[in-house]
């Protein structure tokens, strides 16, 4: 076998590095460019804020523009204060025992558990057996729980980052263990906390499977007047329109994955510089 | 008065604590529930094992074999691109990139983890779909194959973000004392800091497994939906959450087919829990080391 020379075979290794990593990022660039490409000529005011029309094959999108927005809204009012809650709960009172780690495997199970098993968990008790019917409040109930995971372990984050001292200076001044929790520690995570919201509200814009059955209709014309109505949803109505409609205009298909594409980017980069500005500006 | 509202309020920061595990139970349970009144009726053995999907004709035949080994199939494909594409981008990030370059990239990835699975999807069906259909003389582009490939884009991200954060935390001290003895600095990461970073890595390849497992909408729309035992990897498949997701909607409440779903869901809860105990078992070896 014939021994390459080491600093050869550095180079020839960081290069493949190097390609690995373009490969890795450029289908994001290309996936990116391709759907702007295709669909920046169908946004308009108008495709944003009327109706469908001709079956969908013209007019806008409003409704699912809407609906999502509903589903996304309540899904994070419900998981917000509980994710935060159980991220307290791991990081302020937690002792190191059974119970805890009995609590972090099932935080890591839940995470992975498939989007659909997520649909059929809300179709079959939220759906059915609340009888909440196919809803906004039915979907949005599916995504907290899905969402749940993610919520405690960016805010739990966001808690260990704030240093053990803060607390004793507050504790030994005999502020009680809510107390500190409440003054001290929570006003100094929130940054961290709300990035990791925004990040999950992106994340949860885009799924289709979990409402799928729990709360996306194929057409409503009518926008939702309350939590109980079905609604229609952007990433379940680009699925619809994708795959379910023949002939349907290529360039609405591709306006439609741009708005959600968009929606689900913008907040994804908030979120990121929102980090980075906090982390530069923290003082310890 | 402030005293018992702080026993309030740790009440319920308790109780919220231990949603997590109630919630992994009522999934559990409601799955097994609907998935044992199935099994009841059809069998275990003959559900795992059967050749033949055929919910609505008659007799109906409840076989997920062939669904199953459409998932592996998909799986295994998109896990050749993704783990050494993942772990290689991993290790260029964390160690060779210049540090503003290491946070355009990670951030790069951060993104590419936010796409929807559905625009995915979209972007797979016109574009790499035709592209297999006419670099492979195929009659469909709709192939595992296809799938694969869009699948591994979406691995990518799980498996760069954490094997690097794993290769991270590898000491410094064993990368200095490598570099001292006069490796270069390529024998270093290949000896040293690959090896130390592998429990992290093998932990990350687990979890771009699961994601890809429970990936739906993408597989939906890309793999061509054929429910029969495939020969190759070019061959149209069915994945289990496709089935899931294509068929619930045709169902009816509370009967046989509906059921079979949730047996199918259950299988894939059971799957993805044994993928994630395994991966969290490797993430523990690494923190206690």
């Amino acid at each position: 076998m014939i021994k390459l020379n080491p600093k050869l075979s550095q180079k020839f290794s960081y290069l493949l590095l190097c390609v690995a990593t373009i490969l890795a990022i450029v289908p994001v660039v290309v996936i990116i460019f391709i759907i702007i490409k295709n669909g920046a000529s169908v946004i308009s005011w108008e495709f944003l804020t009327s109706m469908p029309k001709n079956g969908m094959c013209g007019g806008g999108i409003l409704p699912a523009i809407v609906g999502t927005l509903s589903i996304v809204l309540c899904a994070v009012l419900i998981t917000l204060p509980i994710g935060v809650c159980a991220a307290i709960y791991l990081n302020e009172y937690a002792k190191d025992n059974l119970l805890t780690r009995i609590v972090k495997l099932a935080i890591v199970n839940l995470a992975g558990v498939p989007s659909v098993v997520y649909g059929l968990f809300g179709l079959g008790v939220f759906v059915m057996f609340l009888k909440l019917g196919v809803s906004i409040i039915a979907g949005a109930l599916t995504l907290s729980i899905m969402e749940l995971p993610v919520i405690i372990t960016t805010a739990r984050g966001a808690l260990s980052s704030v240093p053990y001292s803060f607390r004793e200076a507050s504790l030994s001044l005999g502020v009680s263990r809510w107390q500190t929790i409440r003054h001290v520690v929570l006003p100094n995570a929130l940054p961290g906390i709300l990035t990791g919201a925004i990040l999950s509200i992106a994340r949860i814009s885009g799924e289709t499977a979990p409402i799928l059955f729990t709360a996306a209709a194929f057409y409503v014309p009518h926008l939702p007047h309350s939590p109980l109505d079905q609604v229609m949803a952007l990433p379940y109505h680009l699925f619809i329109i994708s795959t379910q409609i023949p002939n349907m205009p290529k360039n609405i298909i591709y306006g439609t994955a741009l708005v959600l594409l968009m929606m689900v980017l913008t907040m994804s980069c908030v979120a990121i510089v929102a980090r980075i500005y906090f982390r530069k500006r923290r003082k310890w | 008065m402030r005293k018992s509202l702080d026993t309030i309020i740790e009440t319920i920061i308790f109780i919220c604590g231990m949603l997590s595990i109630v919630f992994v139970v009522l999934i559990f349970g409601f799955l097994f529930k609907e998935g044992f009144a199935f099994f009841k009726d059809f069998g275990v053995s003959k559900f795992i094992t059967g050749q033949f999907w055929y919910p609505s004709s008659e007799p109906a035949s409840f076989g997920i074999l062939s669904l199953i080994l459409g998932s592996i199939l998909v799986t295994v494909g998109a896990c050749l691109i993704a783990v050494p594409i993942g772990i290689m981008t991993a290790l260029f990030i964390s160690e060779i990139a210049p540090k503003g370059v290491r946070d355009v990239l990670k951030s790069l990835v951060e993104l590419m983890a936010a796409i929807p699975s559905i625009v995915i999807g979209f972007v797979g069906m016109v574009t790499v779909v035709p592209l297999v259909k006419n670099i492979f003389n195929l009659s469909t582009g709709l192939t595992a194959f296809a799938g694969a490939i869009m699948l591994a884009f979406m691995a990518i991200p799980t498996i760069v973000t954490i094997s690097e954060d794993a290769i991270r935390s590898v000491p410094w001290q064993y990368r200095e004392g490598a570099l001292a003895l006069g490796a270069t600095k390529w024998q270093t990461i290949r000896r040293i800091v690959l090896k130390a970073a592998m429990p992290g890595i093998i932990a990350a390849i687990m979890l771009g497994i699961g994601r890809v497992i429970g990936e739906t909408m993408a597989v939906m729309m890309i793999t061509g939906n054929a429910a029969h035992i495939p020969h190759s990897i070019f061959d149209p498949v069915r994945t289990m959450t496709a089935t899931i997701a294509a068929e619930m909607g045709e169902t009816v409440r509370g009967g046989m087919h509906y059921r079979s779903l949730f047996a199918i869901g259950l299988v894939l809860f059971i799957i993805t829990f044994i993928v994630n105990f395994t991966a969290d078992l490797f993430l523990g070896k690494k923190k206690n080391r």
